[in-house]
């Protein structure tokens, strides 16, 4: 009888482990908003599925934190590993910069940094801070919908032309369009499981910066992205720089595993407010900075 | 004037090691590498971006009473260290390891928090220049 109830609590217990909660329930029963869970683990390897072809649906989250040192291959961190090919001019706006964060930094009441501010971070900033995104998609394009402050951004798969990067803005069709924020994207399948995605058309460096330690970007930068679904929980999310106006070289900013998320769950927003940014200054940051 | 600090060592290792750390940008101009660990009441909590905001009031050794704002990162980067917009009322008694700002002010960014009932929320992550994101 001790035998057989070992057996069975044995069982139960190698029941537990072999058959895994599901990883998105951290929440209780009655919880009808389940809680934001972004720093989910990596799947297991055993309990790994296969990856669905040509989609990248899903709510992804990483566990980097939010990126405060700088863009995640090369953090600002004061390595000789951090030290990024500047051009002279790129030297000369990195010096300009003032920057909340990393190995050069200043109190919050001597920042020029764009965000202090409330302006868009521009891309491809918004991959360099918080990231954590909901992705969409249909037949033509894919939306990426970026938690910090609720940007969005567009991709197009339909085959439509790249556009010609000119000086002050991009020409599409034969027309001359303006500068934005998150660029000109257009992707497209290399393989089931391998977006590849170029963007032009960006903005000026007076307006943007790469990432919150004060690296600079120009709107003659090309960006290139690959988004890799590994498996059905992991899409590896890859960054590479060309910008000869600032860097000498292109170089790559960030690899990261993005872990699927549970589809149900309610994201905390985080806008900028120019209201609550006075506020704290107000409260912590003009003191704490010896103003 | 500064009050006096009682320096005391928590051990939060099983929760920190159970949430994912939040890399800590101390600015070199703006923050000590060193920490202090406050024990008082608290004034008020502020649950707002860019950063959320502890008030307390501190007791040093002298009786003197200070306040002192310490700092936290935005409501969606501690969520998963355990903090919630109603984590602290007014009158709680709580104990907090801070990295003080350099220019000795009593300001600083918080370590991590325990309550009066032992349960201690994951703060800042890794301290000082060059710490590894986590």
């Amino acid at each position: 009888m001790v035998d057989r109830f070992r057996v069975l609590m044995a069982g139960l217990f190698g029941a537990a482990l072999v058959f895994p909660v599901h990883a998105f329930t951290q929440n209780s029963p009655t919880q009808t908003w389940p809680d934001p869970v972004p720093n989910r683990p990596p799947v297991a390897e055993k309990d790994k599925k296969p990856a669905p072809r040509r989609t990248l649906v899903g709510v992804w989250g990483s566990r980097l934190g939010n990126q405060a040192k700088g863009v995640q291959l090369r953090p600002n961190d004061g390595s000789p590993e951090s030290e990024l090919p500047y051009t002279p001019y790129g030297r000369q706006l990195y010096e300009s910069h003032k920057a909340l964060e990393g190995v050069d930094a200043v109190p919050p009441a001597r920042t020029n940094d764009p965000r202090a501010f409330c302006e868009p971070l521009g891309f491809p900033r918004y991959n360099h801070y918080d990231l954590g995104v909901q992705i969409f998609q249909d037949e033509y394009k894919v939306a990426i919908l970026y938690h910090y402050d609720n940007r969005w951004r567009v991709i197009w798969t339909d085959g439509r032309s790249f556009p010609k990067l000119l000086d002050g803005g991009v020409e599409i069709d034969g027309q001359y369009r303006e500068q934005r924020f998150f660029g000109y994207s257009v992707g497209r399948w290399v393989d089931d499981y391998t977006l590849e995605v170029q963007t032009v058309g960006t903005m000026p460096e007076d307006r943007v910066w790469l990432d919150n330690t004060g690296r600079p970007i120009s709107d003659q930068v090309r960006i290139t992205e690959t988004f890799r679904r590994l498996d059905y929980d992991t899409l590896e999310w890859s960054e590479t720089i060309d910008d000869p106006k600032v860097y000498t070289r292109p170089w790559q900013a960030m690899k990261i595993p993005m872990t699927l998320q549970d589809p149900r769950t309610d994201v905390l927003t985080r806008y900028c407010s120019p209201y609550e940014i006075d506020a704290y200054n107000k409260a912590y940051g003009d003191s704490a900075s010896g103003k | 004037m500064k009050s006096t600090l009682i320096i005391v060592f928590s051990v939060a290792i099983g929760l920190l090691a159970s949430v994912p750390l939040i890399a800590h940008h101390t600015g070199s101009t703006l923050l000590s590498e060193t920490t202090v660990t406050l024990k008082g009441v608290v004034k008020t909590w502020l649950w707002s971006n860019p950063h959320c905001l502890l008030t307390l009031e501190v007791k040093g050794a002298d009786g003197q009473v200070v306040q002192w704002v310490v700092e936290a990162q935005a409501p969606n980067s501690i969520y998963p260290a355990g903090y919630r917009k109603n984590s602290f009322s007014p009158g709680d008694q709580v104990t907090v390891t801070v990295n003080p700002v350099a220019n000795g002010r009593p300001y600083g960014r918080i370590a991590h928090v325990v309550l009066a009932d032992g349960t201690t929320l994951g703060g800042d992550g890794a301290r000082g220049r060059g710490a590894a994101a986590q």
